[in-house]
């Protein structure tokens, strides 16, 4: 059963290595500062007795003061679960840092975010539109864009 | 059973002989080749648990000649860039060998245009210069794609020759002679069974020269970017597409004439008997095309060369050695001496023999 | 093996453009190689020539009006997508679903799995160039299963039979003796595939040690499904993380060794097997009951969010949903398992022929449904 690892352990785990990562848990999911996504993922990944080696998904939710991306990782070794949040309170330029050098599966999904809701995923070696073409005008996922 | 029922300039004028002949010949190769599409057609739909045609006339028999004159009318689109005499040229080319073919198979015990004494060699020079009608489309159209597909082609063709015409100097050692006729006059047991090797690797050879399944990847593979024949429309389409039947037909026939003992058989007339064999081995044919996938250029060359050429090279050692030594011996002796060199090189080199390379570090 | 080339004459890679409009029958992708001779150095893959724009369609339907949208993303698996939304609506709102739904729910993804890998093996075989001989076979076998689903509701492509609480209606009392029958027939028809294929030589030779995706590649690249398994990753969603009433059930995970096409397309054939077993124990445990719980007209979820996925045939299917407490989702998100399978296309390719890359390509078994949304 992929237990979902509650965030409260995890929030100890993590303040004690990066002290202001964590911005608030959630009841299921925690919300990280921008800043400090890249070294968070990264231990994530390699610290046994986590190993979250597998990104489920990834995906963007606008909320009218922010857009948020929601990175759900899991286990494969010891199936357990995590979401994590970040908030982009910037909605002119919104930029987030890439997980692509830490997992590729973010290659496309990132792209698609990038996409539908217009944020820019600094690190991400190819950004550009992929389910519209190039050249269309807007991002179609916001709620003001209809 | 009579040899010669047909004297050799029948019916007595030797220009009559050519002009009937010519009738008989160019006739038997159109009707043949368009039951041949519909027998394709029902065959393959029956082995895919399906119809097949069955609208056009009774059993769909009429659908051959519809879709004849369908392509008949079509417009002829010629790029516009490109070389228009030798756009117009090469279905010809393509096409015209493949009857000349014809002009040397015995239909019955001496009922065929001209008797050559170099029968074989005839064949084996004329079939060639269909590959040349094939890269001259390829040429021609002005289209990467369809020079890529031509040269792919013209590579296999190459490839090829020399396993099928080595398996057929086999045949020719057994016969002592070049001449189809004598060949099949010398077979009174048929050759498949004195010469099993050299009828697998002339049938699998024949296959891959005239791009039938599995070896199709010069028209089927370039589904992705289009053969030889895009560029081709009307009735210039429909002459590559004949010939590409008439060549399956020509193999037929010469398996027959070579292997399987020609028109001779008892109780039906000769030229019945020759009907039935040709289009049995169009049906193994057809089964092929339904039941195998489809080989990559590298594995088509490497069985050409790494195990048909050698194959061919060891089945003309051993004949010709059995034929040095036992010069009169009949030929029920050799026959289980040869299947069984058969199965033994057969299973030993398909040990060893790896098909194709693999990645490519790039 | 592996082999690297001396170039002698001075060659120039050129650009081929496999264009959306493709004769296999994966729907429309457009592969941008370049290629050097015939082999490929780079691939770079332009899709969303299907975007229909169903994540903000979504957002202006209620959740029970979603279920026709969920039928189209993966239009040759529909059932299991209306199961993986009606999953994530349910983990959202807080329902209870009855035990005769459960079965009717888990049969009916079983069945459609194997209808979806008999459509993926007979493409991959077609791009091998079988000349449609296995994809015939394999059509009229699913023939039995879509005539099974239109005797259920009335569909045979997108069924939109499951609700929210359960399914639209009940099974009639002729199909659980007709599944029976089916049941009887399809081992020997998978035998028959086997003996055609599964020692094939020219098949061997084509697909095996082709497109290999290693298992940290797989990992690292989010690949679920069968294509996840052939690396040699035993991962399943059914297994993983039980939902709906998988936990009853005994079946095997097959996993390949290499991640090669062939490896890919004996898991696809062993997974049929396995849904056979489990199509015979639900077929045997299922009781009368409910067939639906009672859920309003118009659901309306607490405000919160939820991920409900299972096991697709194409790899893990989820649904990220969002809710505001109105009768409208506020976010409608797909994980949709093809287009991430597509992540590691380009590495696959790499390095092989352009007879290989159509394979390698039909392997994967996408649905551009799925892909573009």
């Amino acid at each position: 059963m992929t237990t979902a690892l509650s965030p409260g352990k995890i929030a100890k785990q993590l303040a004690k290595k990066f002290p202001e990562a964590v911005i608030e848990e959630g009841a299921d999911s925690l919300l990280l500062k921008p800043e400090s996504l890249l070294a968070v993922m990264e231990y994530l990944k390699t610290s046994p007795g986590l190993d979250f080696d597998y990104l489920n998904h990834v995906t963007g939710v606008d909320y009218y003061d922010y857009l948020e991306v929601v990175y759900q990782l899991t286990s494969l070794k010891h199936n357990h679960g995590l979401v994590l949040k970040v908030r982009c309170y910037d909605r002119e330029k919104p930029a987030l840092p890439s997980v692509y050098g830490i997992w590729r599966g973010a290659d496309f999904q990132e792209r698609e975010i990038f996409d539908l809701l217009g944020i820019v995923f600094e690190g991400h070696p190819k950004l550009r539109r992929i389910v519209l073409w190039e050249g269309f005008e807007g991002y179609p996922l916001r709620k003001d864009f209809l | 059973m009579a040899m010669q029922m047909v004297p050799p300039d029948w019916p007595g004028n030797l220009w009559a002989h050519w002009a009937v002949f010519t009738v008989i010949i160019v006739v038997f190769i159109l009707v043949s080749v368009l039951m041949f599409i519909w027998f394709e057609r029902r065959a393959m739909a029956v082995m895919q648990a399906r119809l097949g045609p069955n609208r056009a006339g009774p059993f769909g028999l009429f659908q051959s000649a519809a879709d004849a004159l369908k392509v008949m009318i079509k417009e002829d689109i010629v790029p516009s860039r490109s070389d228009s005499v030798v756009h117009w040229l090469a279905p010809v080319v393509a096409f015209v060998p493949v009857m000349m073919v014809f002009a040397v198979v015995p239909f019955q015990g001496g009922a065929l245009l001209a008797d050559l004494n170099v029968g074989i060699l005839y064949v084996v020079a004329i079939s060639s210069v269909t590959t040349l009608g094939i890269f001259m489309a390829g040429w021609a159209s002005n289209n990467k794609y369809s020079l890529l597909g031509a040269m792919r082609q013209v590579a296999s063709v190459v490839s090829y020759e020399i396993p099928v015409v080595l398996s057929l100097v086999g045949v020719i050692l057994l016969t002592g002679s070049l001449s189809l006729q004598q060949i099949v006059q010398a077979q009174d047991i048929p050759f498949i069974l004195v010469q099993p090797l050299g009828f697998l690797l002339f049938f699998t050879g024949a296959l891959a020269e005239i791009n039938r399944a599995p070896f199709d990847l010069t028209e089927a593979d370039s589904e992705l970017v289009a053969g030889y024949m895009t560029e081709y429309s009307g009735m210039k389409f429909g002459l590559f597409f004949l010939a590409e039947y008439a060549e399956a037909l020509v193999i037929s026939a010469l398996v027959t004439t070579l292997f399987l003992g020609g028109w001779r058989g008892p109780l039906l007339p000769d030229w019945l008997w020759f009907l039935v064999k040709v289009g049995a081995v169009f049906f193994v044919i057809v089964w092929i095309r339904t039941t195998v996938p489809r080989v990559r250029i590298d594995h088509l060359m490497a069985l050409a060369w790494k195990f048909l050429f050698p194959l061919a090279l060891i089945n003309l050692l051993v004949t010709a050695v059995e034929m040095l030594v036992w010069p009169d011996v009949s030929l029920w002796l050799l026959v289980p001496i040869n299947f069984a060199v058969m199965i033994v090189l057969v299973l030993i080199w398909s040990k060893f023999f790896k098909l194709g390379w693999g990645r490519v570090n790039v | 093996m592996t082999t690297t080339r001396e170039i002698a004459i001075q060659t120039e890679p050129f650009v081929v453009n496999f264009g959306p409009a493709h004769p296999s029958t994966h729907g429309v992708f457009r592969m941008l190689t370049t290629l050097d001779g015939e082999v490929i150095v780079a691939m770079e893959p332009v899709f969303g020539y299907l975007h229909r724009g169903i994540e903000k369609l979504a957002e202006e339907r209620t959740y029970g009006g979603c279920i026709p949208l969920t039928d189209r993303l993966d239009y040759l698996a529909s059932m299991s997508n209306n199961f993986a939304y009606c999953l994530a609506v349910e983990k959202l709102a807080g329902i209870e679903v009855p035990e005769r739904a459960e079965y009717i729910r888990v049969i009916m993804a079983e069945l459609q799995r194997i209808a979806s890998h008999l459509i993926a093996i007979g493409a991959f075989l077609n791009d091998c160039g079988a000349f449609q001989t296995p994809i015939v076979y394999m059509i009229r076998e699913r023939e039995k299963i879509l005539d099974l689903f239109d005797m259920v509701c009335g569909q045979r492509l997108t069924y939109n039979y499951m609700r929210v609480g359960g399914v639209s209606q009940d099974i009639p009392e002729e199909f659980v003796p007709a599944l029976k029958k089916f049941l009887k027939e399809m081992p020997g028809w998978i035998k028959e595939y086997d003996r055609l294929l599964k020692e094939n030589e020219i098949l061997l030779a084509r697909a095996k040690g082709v497109g290999i995706l290693s298992k940290e590649m797989a990992i690292n690249t989010s690949a679920s499904g069968p294509v996840l398994r052939a690396s040699g990753v035993e991962w399943d969603i059914r297994r993983a993380d039980p939902y709906s009433i998988y936990d009853r059930f005994e079946f095997d995970i097959p996993t390949g060794t290499a991640g090669d096409c062939y490896d890919r397309y004996r898991v696809r054939i062993e997974e049929m097997r396995q849904s056979l077993r489990i199509l015979e124990q639900a077929a045997a445990q299922i009781s009368p009951g409910d067939f639906r719980s009672e859920v309003p007209h118009l659901v309306r979820p607490p405000a919160g969010e939820a991920y409900g996925r299972l096991e697709s045939p194409k790899g893990e299917l989820g649904f990220y949903l969002v809710s505001d407490g109105s009768i409208a989702p506020y976010r409608f998100h797909v994980r949709a398992p093809a287009f991430i399978n597509l992540t590691a296309l380009s590495d696959m390719m790499r390095g092989w022929k352009v007879a290989d890359a159509i394979i390698i390509f039909g392997s994967i078994d996408i649905c551009m449904g799925e892909v573009d949304r």
